[in-house]
């Protein structure tokens, strides 16, 4: 039994007709080609499916794409704005915040928020702001300066 | 010379994974594709008296269903490259057939059109197991009782003794013995990746490719070329954006086979993206050593012998490397001191478990850990500064090539500078009269430390199992473009930026005009791979020597083209000129590449010129007109780089921790971290490595435990349950460098990926350790957990 759903992602409408179990991961993933998005748990642990529905950062593994119904969406694809690297982005390439670069388009969403809410953040509420997002080779060191970065940046 | 190599240059491959564009195998997308998921073991030992899969291929959507009948006579054993004397290999077949001995143990691989279908379908399997003793201890397993593997008698794979000098005479000189049990817990490496395989059959073409998120693409062509019985050269395996590896894609896994022979079977793609459940449970594992210390001393500090007898927690099959880890254990026990005689007596156990093998340090941060526990307790015995014990006992940086009692010759090193360094940046002294003041007011502050000498850039062949060199092609397009084949397999260590930096000075050509082309058997030649902290040190020099050998035959041409001797001409700047002092005329300006008017492929004007570019003379030796008689046309140089020796990186970390009375809570309050790799060819991505390998350290010794319980059940199977360190875990790092070059290569470059793994632990620990002797607690094991050091608090 397929759900029509009606999301903005990164600008662009997309109306399907889906499973209602099918996860928004999946959906941004498979549905739309954006592969940008990863999975590194399933469990809403790692943070590396972290997109903004709303203005706000959600983990795309837990929840249903039909919840997201109505809903527009942000992913890292859809973060550089005009061939503009957001400020975010910047700061990671700067400052090596990425090795691997798994959890970073998770890590670049979720810093978004964090400077969106707090405009100069601390090193230590950068910190906490990026605990629900791990990475297992930065040591996060240089994903705080990249964020410092981006705040300065964004404050202009 | 140096425009690149030693500057922090921001990495090239950076803006296709910050914008969301890199490919990993699972983003990879090819029409038709089938999807697998597997059944896997419920138990950690059990005999499995059938299978019925009926239902399963009932389902909609259910392509097929494979069991380990079904593919026990087609696919090969899982193989193991280490040979021991004696060791006692299991059969390792793809899917279990009549024992499933591991949860996770993958008994048959459903296909379907849909990966939810595939799931679903899981369900519709009935396997039925009689459940049988699980062996989960690893020194009850050694003794007897339950064994796993029925045909060799007993749990035992392998017994093995190494080191040199008379141990038994050394400890009996001592002053003072010091004994201490320890346990390295089980880890789990975590790629935030997991593993991955999309696998295509070409039927006409009847060849393979195989997309796997691996570090060792030639290695793993081999082997699956073996174990699927296609020919080598038919078999195609390209690793993509790969998400980390630390060791745990440095295999040859059932499912990569059996992705490959799938696809075979149905003549469509087929892809199996591991969960991250199957990633604990099949994905291999590390550490699991229980050993015990004896080191001996003189009353002045003077160690006179080490013996560790230990017990090695194998799991139930051996994965490509897993009886070897432990030997290298062995080879380091000598850590950063001179120590007559060393003897390590290693026991290989098989249990109902996930193999272990190389997790990022491969049995060095077992041995690092063992010597620098060991160093502390000593220095205990003796009332010492631990400071003082340690450079006591340090070779000086005149003794290299520093020959250890574990066999081997270490390459350079100057370990006193290192130290001191770290003493200095921390402020040692002042810590210590610090910790005076606040201990009479009742505060746990404790400062650790470690020194540690690491075995890297694995290494001459000799010492492996399949091969040590690296390779590398360089070429100049006929628009001067340089292209780099690196045998190297980097998932996030940042070659395709260190090695064009390297080729960018040598060939004095722009950064951006250098490409690295990596992990794909069809383009790249035969190469090793990425491991062991080996890819700059052995395939950065395969970059610079293949460089040196196209330069040996660019001048050539250049100086054909400038009808001079090649004795003449001097290479600058990217470019090859004739000496000043007999340079004919003046110098032309030459067309800049990119801007050559049309045609000018055919007519490379060098007439009346006193000097040309490299790229001039990359287009000349593709048309080929104007090259020597005797020279082959193109401009590609290839070079295999064996390497004579290891190399040997080394450091001092100081830590200082804060533990909380009431809550047994660890805090860092500093971190300091020297280390020496040598060359540095990019310092922004040697302190990338540095605190990524730190952190994983922290891990092991704060949080991180792969937990099966007495039925052999694994607890900890989610990230929900295994705890990584956090952001708002892990201290600010201050990291610096002393560079002590190696002889080994031209570059001088040591190797780093496993230092922060290796040295950071027992800094943790002994900081911890120092931190509660207030109390007389002389060991503590890891985890270091909050409730074990509040027990130990409150028993005090
Ligand atoms: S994949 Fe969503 S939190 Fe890990
Ligand atoms: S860069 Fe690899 S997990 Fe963060």
């Amino acid at each position: 039994m397929k759900q029509a759903i009606s999301i903005n992602v990164n600008g662009v409408d997309h109306h399907d007709e889906i499973e209602p179990r099918l996860l928004l991961v999946h959906y941004l993933r498979d549905l739309l080609g954006l592969t940008g998005t990863h999975i590194g748990c399933e469990t809403s642990i790692c943070g590396a499916c972290t997109v903004l529905l709303d203005g706000q950062a959600v983990k795309s593994c837990t929840m249903f794409a039909v919840q997201a119904d109505g809903a527009n969406i942000t992913t890292i694809e859809g973060l550089a704005a005009n061939g503009q690297l957001h400020p975010v982005q910047e700061g990671f390439w700067e400052h090596h915040g990425l090795q691997c670069g798994y959890c970073t388009p998770g890590m670049i969403i979720a810093a978004t928020q964090i400077i969106d809410r707090n405009p100069n953040p601390s090193r230590d509420e950068i910190r906490h702001g990026l605990e629900g997002n791990l990475c297992r080779c930065t040591g996060y060191q240089h994903i705080v300066e990249a964020v410092e970065y981006a705040a300065k940046k964004a404050a202009g | 010379m140096s425009k690149y190599v030693g500057q922090r240059i921001k990495r090239t491959e950076d803006p296709r994974l910050i914008k969301g564009l890199a490919h990993y195998v699972d983003d990879i997308r090819l029409p038709d594709t089938l999807h697998v998921v597997f059944v896997r073991s419920l138990y950690a030992h059990a005999r499995i008296n059938g299978v019925d899969a009926s239902d399963a291929l009932k389902a909609p959507g259910v392509v097929a269903v494979y069991t380990g009948k079904d593919v026990a006579e087609k696919i090969g054993p899982v193989p193991c490259a280490s040979a021991l004397p004696d060791l006692k290999v299991p059969d390792y077949r793809v899917l279990a057939t009549d024992k499933a001995l591991f949860v996770g143990h993958p008994i048959a691989a459903i296909v379907a059109t849909d990966k939810y279908v595939a799931r679903d379908a899981v369900d519709l399997v009935s396997v039925e197991y009689e459940e049988l003793p699980a062996v989960v201890d690893v020194e009850d397993a050694a003794k007897g009782g339950t064994v796993i593997h029925e045909k060799f008698g007993h749990n035992v794979a392998y017994k093995l003794t190494s080191g040199e000098g008379d141990i038994e005479a050394a400890l009996n000189s001592a002053d003072r013995i010091v004994t201490q049990k320890m346990i390295h817990q089980r880890l789990a490496p975590i790629a935030m990746e997991t593993r991955g395989v999309l696998a295509r059959y070409f039927p006409g073409e009847e060849e393979l490719t195989i997309w796997s998120s691996t570090q060792i693409p030639h290695l793993l062509r081999t082997q699956l070329a073996l174990m699927i019985g296609i020919p080598e050269n038919k078999l195609r395996v390209i690793t993509p954006e790969v998400g980390g590896g630390f060791g745990s894609k440095l295999n040859v896994y059932a499912e990569e086979a059996l992705l490959g022979w799938i696809s075979m079977q149905l003549g469509k793609p087929a892809k199996w993206i591991e969960t991250r459940r199957e990633n604990f449970q099949s994905t291999i594992h590390g550490r699991a050593q229980v050993g015990t210390v004896e080191i001996g001393c003189k009353n002045d500090g003077t160690i006179t012998g080490l013996r560790y007898n230990v017990f090695a927690d194998l799991g139930a099959y051996h994965q490509l490397l897993t009886p070897a880890i432990p030997t290298l254990t062995g080879l380091m026990l000598s850590g950063a001191y001179k120590i007559p005689a060393i003897q390590m007596n290693v026991t290989g156990v098989f249990t109902n478990k996930m193999a272990t093998d190389a997790y990022r340090g491969a049995g060095r941060p077992e041995a690092t850990y063992v010597v620098e526990r060991a160093m502390d307790l000593v220095a205990k015995e003796l009332k010492m500064d631990p400071v003082e014990l340690r450079r006591k006992n340090f070779p000086k940086s005149d003794e290299f090539p520093f020959h250890t009692a574990t066999g081997l010759d270490y390459d350079s090193g100057n370990y006193e500078a290192a130290l001191d360094k770290a003493l200095d940046l921390s402020g040692y002294q002042k810590l210590r009269e610090e910790q005076k003041q606040v201990r009479a007011n009742g505060k746990l502050i404790g400062i650790g430390m470690s020194s540690y000498v690491e075995i890297c850039a694995l290494g001459p062949s000799q010492a492996m199992p399949a091969g040590g060199w690296e390779s590398a092609t360089v070429r100049i397009e006929p628009t001067g473009k340089v292209t780099i084949m690196t045998g190297a397999s980097p998932h996030g260590q940042g070659q395709e930026t260190s090695f064009a930096q390297i080729a960018a000075d040598e060939l004095g050509v722009d950064l951006n005009d250098v490409t690295v082309i990596h992990g794909d058997t069809a383009i790249v030649q035969y190469g090793i791979g990425t491991f062991g902290s080996r890819a700059t040190a052995v395939g950065g020099t395969a970059v610079l020597v293949a460089i040196q050998k196209l330069k040996e035959k660019a001048a050539k041409i250049a100086a054909h083209m400038l009808q001079a001797d090649s004795s003449r001409l001097i290479f600058e700047a990217g470019r090859y000129s004739l000496q000043a002092a007999t340079a004919a005329g003046v110098s032309e300006p030459v067309v800049p590449v990119g801007q050559a008017p049309a045609g000018a492929l055919l007519e490379p004007a060098t007439e009346g010129k006193s000097s040309l570019t490299i790229q001039e003379i990359a287009l000349a030796a593709h048309v080929a007109k104007e090259i020597p008689p005797d020279t082959e046309p193109g401009l590609s140089a290839t070079y295999f780089f064996e390497p004579k020796n290891f190399t040997f990186p080394f450091g001092t970390h100081i830590c200082v921790v804060e533990i909380d009375k009431e809550t047994g809570e660890t805090k860092f309050l500093r971190y300091v971290a020297v280390d020496d790799c040598g060359k540095v060819i990019n310092p922004l991505l040697v302190d990338g490595q540095v605190h990524g390998g730190i952190v994983q350290s922290i891990g092991q010794a704060l949080y991180e435990e792969v937990v099966y319980d007495e039925q052999g059940q694994l607890v900890t199977g989610e990230l929900m349950d295994y705890a990584l360190p956090k952001a708002s875990q892990v201290p600010w790092f201050e990291t610096d460098r002393t560079e002590t070059p190696s002889p080994v290569n031209p570059l001088g470059v040591k190797g780093v990926g496993e230092a922060g793994t290796i040295g950071a632990t027992p800094a943790i620990v002994n900081a911890i350790v120092d931190a509660l002797s207030p109390y007389g607690v002389k060991h503590v094991d890891m985890p270091v957990r909050p409730e074990a050091v509040w027990k130990l608090i409150s028993e005090a």
